[in-house]
């Protein structure tokens, strides 16, 4: 099994594996319908060339070339070749607006630009008067590009054709070439990565060689991963996910990166490909399967009841199969005739048939959706990680897999709670810092030398592992001291199926409350399987019964949180139904989607005021928009439910 | 836009009149094509366009007058002999395979182009395979050209009309056709699909140097598009020249505006 070793840079790791694994895959590419492969051999050829190209262009050690594109075997050489100059590839965002493009191009002083087509060159060229230091484009495809007069532009096969010609010309070239790879050191700069800016401007995140190859040889030693694995690249290429699981470990394992037609052919090459490791976020492994289920619903009835027949049967042994622990005679037969049947069938549609490690990562994962894939057989773990980290901070190790906790430190990382409750970490890939910015650099660290996570989280006592609970800023404390995770609360109730949105209140108060929304879609269905009567969303989101049912997912989590000392005091005491559902329209949630939990304070004060003030219902009047624009007032009296602390004998205090 | 690479004359449509009965759907109509253009051809309702592109294409015989395509005159001809003579065209309402996917559609626009007989076609070997690869290969770069990868395998009677107009496009390339005849192309399409449709008709021109005349009623998209627009209007035309001209005359804005003639 490889690993980084005695290999400091890139270049020269892309040398072993041209020697070691020449004649295997190292891209692949699916072009006019058909999958063209290269092997470590025929890639160090062509990184070669297309460096010299760059290099007769005059692209100089210690500068930066930007890469704008999708996941292209092309742009990942040009990763591999600006390193072999030691310049600096800074991939940028491919649908980064252009604004924002040209914020990254100035601030990392691009010289060269690596766009993939000309969507990306017309974007570059549109803010290349606010990019002072751009000299040269190089592009991919070169499609529509015929026509344009700009002597900046030069497409990559032509750079590479040409560097070949000047290689074969001049032997000095390659001598010169080799001269490069040579003063490679692991203390260059490998790569900077821009943080997609959620939270204001993106900073680059400057990663060292050597830190990057030591990360990722631990890792790629956890998992196992070698030459003979297939990873199918498709997210995009700037994210630290990628750079770091498909680019980085790439190299250190010599293993094949796998790139899809399009964006719109993923789910077929992903088919086609059968990666062996994968990685996609919660919300991906969401969608796969909601897709998954809505087939089902048209399938033949037989098949249906075979379907969940086998499902059932992996709820209950699939996990234990898994893991490799002790499951009787019987499940185990029926688990191998469901797997004939059903779960294999079901992994070679979604093209996961050969996946031997699959990763997730990024939000919570829900225990369901979590579970359903485990119990088929599909090895998914959770990890957690950061761009700062180089990635990995945690990761699960195989046959310790919690659904609730992120997994133990990631080999030779060093973790360790702050006073405040943040993560802070040590890593081998930890950042240099960030790019021309000392003073957010400063805030980052601490003066021993630990990366500030900004997420708090807490080891949990039964297993020793991680867990993430909420965003450092939005964690807050009750009047008695306990630690409090909004988002973790709302996490937890949101994943039952009758509740759409939570958000939870309690900083400086005496006890935990929380509004809640109901998922019109799952509590009219069940309303029509029991047979109750509403007239509107207002009355069935009032009705008693309705009530109930929400109040018993809530004694749920209280139930839930007793296992975890820091939060058992974190329970919720008090809850509401809200009458209508949060709208982005309505500025109560943002685009994406999440609740803004401050506003909602503000514009349901009068209701958070009756949750703490003891009072068993209060009005509420608020203003709507309709979907026209229009704007109206929806008034409701909403009743307010009390709770019991699930597990000690806790008093209610005066809420009661 | 691009200028036509040269000044030679195409296509040249000469006196052309055509009668149905008593109605008189082309008058005395003539105009040209010159090689490497796009030319359009606009006009009210019942103006008498797609009447003038079947003529041009062999469907209809006209009456009087003559067309003269690639220096060769004639009067009569049959649709498949304007195909082989490399004139090739899409529908107003798409006329695809509905059952066959997008692939076996554009592929079936390459049979004019198979050079092996039926029986080595069935027995899919030697020769006739090597052709098969061929022509598949020209038919997946016309797929990758036109963006429809993802549906390369899906039967185009599920897919949505504006990528079923794509697939017949694709179909009308794969037969490399010097003159490529598109009647009303983008009819019955929202704006951001005729505006993907507006990029390929310009990209097909200037990629693969195809001649293109296109029927339309969408004046803004003709005007953006074209470089010289003939006018119909009941049979007859009212003027032609570039779109600035076309769009002054007197006679084109009372045609549309439904002055009283």
């Amino acid at each position: 099994m490889a690993g980084g070793g005695s290999f400091d840079t890139f270049p020269k790791l892309l040398l072993r594996n041209a020697t070691q694994f020449g004649t295997r895959p190292a891209f692949r590419h699916k072009d006019l319908g058909i999958w063209q492969t290269w092997t470590w051999a025929r890639v160090a050829a062509i990184v070669r060339a297309y460096a010299a190209g760059l290099h007769r262009l005059g692209l100089q050690p210690g500068e930066k070339i930007a890469v704008v594109g999708s996941n292209r075997p092309k742009l990942y050489w040009t990763l591999m070749a600006a390193q072999a100059l030691r310049a600096i590839p800074v991939p940028v965002y491919s649908d980064a607006v252009a604004d924002e493009l040209a914020f990254v191009l100035a601030h990392a002083e691009a010289r060269f630009v690596a766009a993939q087509d000309q969507e990306q060159v017309d974007k570059i060229l549109s803010v290349s008067d606010r990019v002072p230091h751009l000299q040269k484009i190089v592009y991919d495809e070169t499609r529509g590009l015929d026509g344009y007069d700009d002597g900046r532009l030069i497409a990559i096969d032509d750079v590479i054709e040409d560097g070949r010609a000047a290689l074969t010309a001049d032997p000095a070239l390659g001598g010169q070439m080799d001269e490069f790879v040579r003063q490679g050191d692991g203390s260059d700069i490998a790569v900077i990565l821009y943080t997609s800016g959620t939270t204001g401007a993106s900073k680059g995140v400057v990663l060292s060689t050597r830190g990057c190859i030591d990360a990722a040889t631990d890792t790629t030693r956890f998992d196992r991963l070698a030459d003979h694995d297939v990873v199918f690249a498709y997210l995009p290429l700037a994210w630290v996910g990628d750079h770091y699981l498909n680019y980085v470990q790439g190299l250190v394992a010599g293993f094949c990166t796998a790139c899809p037609e399009s964006s719109e052919t993923i789910e077929q090459d992903r088919r086609e490909i059968g990666p062996t490791f994968y990685f996609a976020p919660p919300r991906g492994f969401e969608a796969m399967l909601t897709r998954l289920m809505i087939r089902m619903e048209d399938a033949a009835p037989v098949k249906r009841r075979m379907f969940n027949y086998f499902l059932d049967v992996a709820r209950r042994y699939g996990e234990q199969v898994l893991t490799g622990k002790p499951v009787p005679l019987r499940g185990r037969l029926l688990y191998a005739l469901g797997r004939l049947l059903v779960y294999e069938p079901l992994k070679n549609v979604l093209g996961l048939s050969r996946v031997r490690v699959a990763y997730t990562a990024g939000e919570a994962i829900g225990p369901d959706l979590f579970a359903f894939y485990r119990s088929i057989g599909l090895n998914l773990k959770q990890l957690y990680g950061q761009t700062e980290a180089f990635l990995y901070v945690t990761c699960q190790p195989d046959g310790e897999i919690y659904p609730d906790t992120v997994g133990p430190a990631a080999p030779n990382v060093d973790i360790r709670i702050a006073e405040s409750g943040e993560v802070q970490f040590r890593s081998p890939g930890m950042f240099m810092g960030y790019f021309k910015d000392p003073a957010k650099t400063a805030e980052t660290m601490t003066s021993d030398g630990y990366v500030k996570t900004g997420d708090a989280g807490f080891f949990d006592e039964k297993t020793g592992h991680l867990k993430i609970i909420d965003r450092a800023k939005d964690v807050g404390w009750l009047a008695d001291g306990t630690m409090i995770a909004p988002k973790y609360l709302e996490n937890k109730l949101k994943f039952f199926p009758n509740i759409k949105e939570a958000i939870t209140f309690g900083d400086s108060r005496e006890f935990v409350c929380a509004m809640i929304n109901i998922d019109p879609v799952a509590v009219a269905n069940w309303a029509e399987r029991n047979n109750i009567a509403y007239g509107s969303y207002q009355e069935l989101a009032g009705h008693p019964l309705v009530y109930n049912m929400v109040a018993e997912d809530v004694a749920r989590v209280n139930h839930s949180l007793v296992k975890e000392k820091a939060l058992a005091g974190a329970q919720i005491r008090r809850f509401l139904i809200l009458h209508k559902e949060l709208d982005a329209d309505d500025g109560e949630l943002t685009r994406t989607q999440k609740v803004r939990r401050r506003f909602i304070a503000e514009r349901y004060a009068p209701l958070l005021a009756a949750l703490y003030d003891g009072s068993h219902e209060a009005d509420i009047s608020t203003e709507v928009t309709f979907e026209d624009g229009r704007k109206g007032t929806i008034a409701a009296r909403i009743k307010i439910r009390d709770m019991h602390a699930a597990g000690s004998a806790d008093p209610l205090g005066k809420a009661a | 836009m691009r200028a036509p690479d040269t000044n030679e004359i195409l296509l040249q449509v000469e006196g052309v009149a055509l009668a149905f009965g008593g109605v008189r759907a082309l008058r005395d109509v003539s105009f040209n094509v010159r090689k490497g253009e796009i030319r359009a051809i606009i006009g009210p309702n019942g103006a008498g366009k797609t009447s003038m592109l079947n003529v041009i294409n062999g469907f209809y015989h006209p009456d009087h007058g003559t067309i003269t395509f690639k220096g060769r005159t004639r009067a009569r001809m049959q649709p498949f002999e304007a195909a082989r003579g490399g004139i090739g065209r899409t529908f107003q309402n798409v006329a695809l395979f509905k059952g066959m996917s997008a692939l076996d559609n554009i592929m079936a626009g390459r049979s004019l182009k198979v050079r092996r007989g039926l029986l080595w076609q069935m027995l899919r070997y030697g020769p006739a395979l090597a052709e098969e690869i061929g022509h598949r290969h020209r038919v997946e770069e016309i797929i990758d050209f036109l963006e429809i990868e993802s549906i390369r395998k899906v039967p185009v009677g599920r897919l949505p009309y504006g990528l079923q107009k794509r697939v017949e496009l694709g179909r009308a390339l794969a037969m490399e056709p010097d003159l490529l005849l598109l009647d009303e192309p983008m009819a019955g399409m929202n704006l951001e699909e005729k505006e993907d449709m507006s990029r390929f008709i310009i990209d097909v021109n200037s990629h693969y140097g195809t001649t293109i005349a296109l029927i339309e009623h969408d004046m803004a998209v003709v005007m953006d598009l074209s470089d010289r627009v003939a006018v119909l209007d009941y049979g007859v035309k009212i003027a032609d020249g570039t779109p600035d001209e076309v769009k002054k005359s007197q006679a084109v804005i009372e045609a549309y505006l439904g002055v009283a003639h």
